[in-house]
């Protein structure tokens, strides 16, 4: 278990992390996501007792990293691929680290097998792919067979069959009953691998959450409902019909409405008594990509900025359209993409509360109480199935 | 799944891994850091360099020495050592800052920190293996160009003892710990070329500048760099008298100069190691 208390680090006058309190539990996959510049890799390396926080502590099994006994036999870490000399071989590395260790050496070739990377152990790694380097580093976090495993940004440069092997030996190691800490920037990824999330945004703690109850907390799930549109006066009618009874309803580009906050069942009843007729209901889920997205867009420090090869464009001619059109003409003016997403206030969204049954529509029955433990539900990997 | 007594408490089954566990100690990372110092390409290439050029300069001044047939007096071959020692010096600097900046410089240190928190056991494992490494080549080395030298020229005296013990595990010794300047001074910059940078400047232009002071009013500062540059130092190590300047160090002395200079870069790399952040 990694637990850690009023974490923060200063450099200079930048604060990259700031007052984190959170716990790690073992038997679990604990996801930890933020974007880039958040402060994952320096919480991992203070984790690790690489960098000394400037105030807080966190411990490892109720120590920190540096006065653990044994600690490479309780903690095992990949914090970077690239960090190993080049110039070695795979096997050289490996063999260092377990010396180090005291591990006996016939495991170096037994984590060599685990990776995948027998057939390479002798070649230098400076020849290896950024995949076989992260296989490399995973191997050196599995030397020790340890009870703490922390990963940053595991999959980077993986192909697909290696993300899957990454994302299957993730929840095989939780299964055996060790702490399993994964960072990522890949909401996705996190979504198929983790079972509880840690979130942080600049340095600080945004959430600390079971994935299901993060998806139901920041997924804003919708009903599309479209009207003939040869009559227009439907449209408005149903819009008033919708908003009084409760729904929130947004109108979309092509004539489209977004409603939330009524189940379909019932959109479809107070439809039907208003005597409009629907040409399309259907259910629509916020992927979980989108939740995160919603929840760290406050925090994303390096944002990108259109590439308008402003200084190549001749000067525009009045009333000229087309490629040299100012950019800051509005394209969508009914709604912005993130006006869609209303966040609505944890646990009361009707939509979220189902998002785990794949057979099951979330639409089909009443809301379920959000307080209900999000394990109720079999696997993890069904959640996401339907989250996306 | 033990997930769902994950809110109440930790899992009721912590993991328990069957391979023996044992607590690690020094006597580990010394063999951690001998499969490390054998398993780079640069130590066979510095250490290489470094006896073709003991060899090569040392015998090669001595043939020289030779085919002039000068009488050299009372006055060993084995001093010609120091020829072949010089630039040796450069290629020991250059893999005691590689032993630990070039952990920094790839990152591996911080796998290494964490496989190994104790800072202290790192660097004295290094530290120990890199001065037996290079102790033991030089010693060797010198050893077999000094028979060759004494056995090229036949106009010099014949070597005491304690001439060949200098010249032997003296200058190995020194060659190490001047090794182990050059890694205290990589832990402390971390910076594989900014350190080999300074320690060739230690090395070379102390003599560099002393040799433009001109100005009879820096008349006792180049006096003081001729007698304590680093080549100056390796000279005296062979001369039974101060070669420079009436109380220059001479013998032994220059050895436990170095060693003193090395133990002072090597505690301020323990310090700061421990406290810096990786």
């Amino acid at each position: 278990m990694i637990e850690a208390v009023g974490l923060t680090k200063r450099y200079g006058a930048k604060t990259a992390v700031y007052n984190l309190s959170f716990q790690v539990r073992p038997g679990v996959v604990t996801g930890f996501l933020g974007p880039n510049g958040s402060g994952k890799s320096t919480t991992m390396r203070m984790i690790l007792g690489l960098d000394r926080p400037t105030s807080g502590h966190v411990t490892i099994g109720g120590h920190p990293f540096r006065q653990l006994p044994n600690a490479p036999r309780q903690v095992g870490a990949l914090l970077d691929a690239k960090a190993v000399h080049g110039g070695r071989s795979a096997r050289s590395h490996l063999l260092s680290l377990a010396q180090l260790a005291g591990i006996p050496a016939q495991r170096v070739d037994e984590v060599l097998g685990v990776v995948g990377l027998q057939d390479v152990a002798k070649r230098r790694s400076k020849g290896f792919s950024l995949g076989m380097g992260q296989r490399l580093g995973i191997a050196a976090a599995l030397l020790g067979d340890p009870q703490v495993l922390l990963f940053d940004e595991p999959v980077n440069g993986l192909d697909p069959e290696g993300i899957l092997w990454v994302r299957n030996l993730m929840k095989k190691l939780a299964a055996e009953g060790r702490t399993v800490f994964v960072s990522s920037h890949l909401m996705s990824e996190m979504a198929l691998t983790a079972d509880h999330l840690i979130v942080i945004g600049r340095g600080q703690l945004l959430a600390d959450m079971s994935v299901t109850d993060f998806i139901s907390a920041n997924s804003a799930d919708f009903a599309r409902v479209r009207t003939p549109q040869t009559e227009p006066a439907q449209r408005e009618k149903l819009t008033t019909t919708l908003t009084e009874a409760g729904g929130q309803v947004m109108s979309e580009p092509d004539g489209a409405l977004r409603v939330t906050g009524l189940p379909l069942p019932r959109i479809s009843d107070l439809a039907h008594d208003a005597g409009v007729r629907l040409w399309e209901l259907s259910p629509h889920q916020a992927s979980l990509e989108e939740a995160y997205m919603r929840l760290t867009q406050g925090a994303v420090d390096y944002r990108s900025t259109d590439d308008r090869l402003a200084h190549l464009q001749a000067p525009l001619q009045p009333g000229q359209p087309g490629y040299g059109m100012p950019p800051q003409q509005p394209t969508a003016p009914e709604v912005s993409q993130q006006g869609w997403y209303a966040p609505p206030p944890p646990g009361q969204n009707p939509y979220a509360g189902t998002p785990q049954a794949p057979a099951q529509s979330p639409y089909a029955g009443a809301p379920q109480p959000p307080a209900q433990s999000p394990y109720a539900t079999p696997q993890p990997s069904d959640t996401t199935k339907d989250a996306r | 799944m033990t997930a769902p007594t994950h809110h109440h408490a930790p899992a009721p089954h912590a993991y328990v891994s069957p391979i023996p566990v044992r607590r690690a100690h020094l006597g580990d990372a010394l063999a951690s850091e001998w499969t490390k110092i054998r398993s780079v390409r640069s130590t066979m290439w510095t250490l290489g360099v470094m006896i073709l050029l003991m060899f090569g300069i040392g015998l090669g001044v001595a043939a020289i020495a030779s085919a002039s047939e000068a009488p050299m007096g009372e006055e060993s071959a084995l001093g010609f050592g120091f020829f072949g020692m010089l630039p040796a010096s450069i290629c020991v600097i250059t893999l005691g800052v590689l032993t630990i900046a070039s952990e920094y410089g790839t990152g591996m240190i911080r796998t290494t920190l964490t496989a190994c928190p104790s800072r202290a056991r790192v660097l004295t494992a290094k530290a120990i293996v890199f001065f037996l490494l290079v102790f033991t080549v030089t010693t060797v080395v010198g050893a077999i160009v000094g028979a060759g030298q004494v056995a090229l020229v036949d106009t010099a005296g014949t070597p005491t003892g304690a001439e060949w013990l200098r010249a032997t595990v003296g200058a190995g010794a020194y060659l190490a710990m001047l090794g182990l300047l050059s890694m205290a001074l990589g832990a402390l910059i971390r910076h594989s070329a900014g350190a080999i940078t300074v320690m060739i400047g230690l090395l070379l232009l102390p003599l560099v500048a002393a040799l433009f002071m001109f100005s009879e009013a820096l008349k006792s500062v180049q006096e003081w760099l001729f007698t304590y540059a680093i080549p100056s130092q390796m000279i005296a190590l062979y001369a039974a008298q101060p070669p420079f300047g009436e109380d220059g160090p001479a013998g032994w002395e220059p050895l436990l100069i170095m060693t003193g200079a090395a133990g002072i870069a090597l505690a301020g790399a323990y310090a700061l190691m421990n406290s810096r952040d990786v």
